[in-house]
């Protein structure tokens, strides 16, 4: 037997803990929200019923299952709402999206170019503000966008506008936060497969004659197209169900799904619909995700 | 010949106003936490006057203490839990269930919170589980676990498995193989997920919220009630607190993988 063979079974007891973990609190919650979804809301604490028990026997579970009911859903696919909330929430996410993969692509391909050595000073760079709150970070553009903050100011000293303008409560200030907190989770996977290209390839095509822009649409931009899938990815995904970023800086008019859900769930304390809305974004999201997975499994397993 | 010259005017500008954009912000925040004036946007000379007035409130004082001992906790669980897949990941080669096991490890990262967040309270209510220090700190847990995974697992992908092989061939049991030979190799990506797990942990709010308990608020979660009410200088000198403190983490993690790399070419995680 190989040596890689003989240590690959302790490495396999390895994954009991984690495995285990993720299970109980990963995979099984997701039971519960199902079933809460499908419950009736209650006047009572914890807010909904009916609930399960096991001790109760058989008679009692059927009794329970009986009691549950697609209402929530119903509530949810009627009211437009909540339809409008899942709407906004992906034109939010595809706009914002667009967005960072427009101003995040000049980004990465300007790190890609840089000689070796400064590259690993400007990833770094990149990477810092990710690990800084994203709190903290949404809270310093609210300072700076406010009626009498920094943006306005100097608007107002270079003569550019002649009154304050309104930045805070609008769709252009959720999408400056969105862009500003998701810029790296864009830049570092196009850095990562523009950084691994080629430069031959770019010089071959250039010196049979091609303009610059023929070389980065007909040869840098497909070979780019993994690193841009997993930007994407890795964008859209959070943003769809974001609440934090809309929450402080949108308007409150219209509502993105995660605003609906958080409001649902601690303002209206209805657990149930809040977990329907939750299942539903789910199921929105669950191509995506299995995409992202594969991509991600295939990144860090196919070497 | 015509050779394309590697950096253009273009790449410089974005590159130049790309970390403008990632950096003033941060940079605003940092000097209005020294302004005197009580107007968070008229400038009224240098001073330590919130910090001050931080330090006095002894609600903030609080959450800040809890959310230190959370993120402690959670990523010291995190990164143990976390390195372990890790390592069933990259080198125990197929068992069952394991793309399940890599499907859990993954979703999380992208995982919208507020999903996280609802499951894992509903899980916590259904088990009669008191809410507080110990909910929260499983929550992030099992958050941040799948990032020390994915950055432990990319640093065992780039290791030359010959290192361990030899030693087993030596005579070495697998288990001393890897606690001799493979983890000092890897122990810079665990140290860097663990600063990681610790930044993330620090962070959330959105988690958090679903799973604490009434009296056991964490820092994000008083500074969101404090940013809704609106700008107060007192909130930037507390942000100014948390970056100063997460610099420190990210010069230790910094530090860690400068040895990392030292060792070997390692592919950067996120």
């Amino acid at each position: 037997m190989s040596a890689r063979r003989i240590f690959a079974r302790p490495a396999r007891f390895a994954a009991i803990a984690p495995y285990i973990w993720m299970l109980l609190f990963f995979l099984v919650p997701f039971g519960f929200v199902l079933k809460i979804s499908l419950s009736q809301t209650a006047i009572a604490q914890p807010p909904y019923e009916p609930v399960f028990d096991l001790t109760a026997g058989w008679t009692a579970i059927r009794a329970a299952f009986a009691a549950l009911g697609i209402d929530n859903f119903k509530l949810l696919s009627s009211d437009d709402l909540y339809v409008f909330a899942y709407l906004r929430s992906l034109t939010v996410a595809v706009t914002a999206t667009a967005l960072l993969l427009l101003i995040g692509y000049p980004i990465a391909y300007g790190m890609a170019r840089l000689p070796k050595r400064r590259q690993a000073v400007a990833m770094v760079l990149v990477i810092v503000p990710f690990w800084t709150s994203f709190l903290i970070r949404i809270y310093a553009w609210i300072n700076i966008l406010q009626h009498d903050g920094l943006l306005n100011r100097i608007l107002l000293a270079l003569h550019l506008v002649s009154e304050p303008v309104v930045w805070l409560s609008t769709d252009t200030a959720m999408y400056i936060g969105i862009v500003y907190s998701y810029l790296p989770f864009m830049i570092l996977p196009l850095y990562a497969t523009l950084a691994k290209m080629e430069p031959a390839l770019e010089e071959a095509a250039s010196d049979l004659g091609a303009p610059p822009w023929q070389v980065f649409w007909l040869v840098t931009f497909p070979l780019s197209l993994p690193g841009v899938g997993a930007g994407v990815l890795l964008c859209f995904i959070p943003i769809v169900g974001e609440f934090v970023i809309p929450d402080l800086l949108a308007g409150s008019n219209s509502l993105m799904i995660g605003q609906t859900l958080w409001l649902e769930f601690f303002t209206n304390k209805d657990w149930p619909v809040a977990s329907a809305a939750a299942i539903i974004l789910l199921v929105v999201l669950l191509l995506p995700l299995l995409l992202y997975e594969r991509l991600q499994r295939r990144q860090l397993e196919e070497r | 010949m015509r050779k394309i010259s590697r950096l253009s005017r273009f790449n410089i500008a974005s590159l130049a106003l790309g970390l403008a954009f990632l950096y003033l912000p941060i940079l605003i925040l940092v000097i209005y936490s020294f302004n005197a004036s009580r107007l968070v946007t008229v400038w009224g000379g240098w001073s330590l006057r919130w910090y001050h007035e931080f330090f006095g409130d002894r609600a903030m004082i609080e959450a800040s203490w809890m959310s230190l001992r959370v993120a402690v906790a959670s990523a010291t669980i995190a990164t143990l839990i976390g390195t372990l897949a890790a390592v069933a990941l990259s080198r125990g080669e197929g068992f069952r269930g394991r793309t399940l096991f890599s499907g859990m490890l993954y979703a999380p990262l992208v995982m919208p919170e507020v999903i996280t967040g609802l499951s894992l309270l509903l899980l916590f209510v259904a088990l009669n589980a008191e809410r507080g220090f110990w909910t929260v700190t499983i929550a992030h847990t099992t958050l941040t676990m799948c990032f020390v995974a994915v950055v432990v697992q990319s640093r065992l992908g780039s290791l030359d498995r010959s290192l361990e092989e030899a030693a087993m061939d030596l005579g070495c049991a697998p288990v001393r193989a890897f606690l001799s030979v493979t983890l000092p190799l890897i122990a810079p990506a665990i140290v860097a997920g663990w600063m990681l797990a610790f930044t993330l942990s620090l962070d959330d709010l959105v988690i958090a919220s679903f799973t604490t308990g009434p009296g056991s608020a964490t820092l994000p979660i008083r500074i969101y009630s404090e940013v809704r009410l609106g700008v107060k200088p007192e909130i930037n000198a507390i942000c100014t607190l948390v970056i100063a403190l997460i610099a420190v983490v990210i010069v230790i993690a910094s530090l860690a993988s400068k040895l990392s790399s030292s060792q070997g070419e390692s592919a950067a995680p996120l």
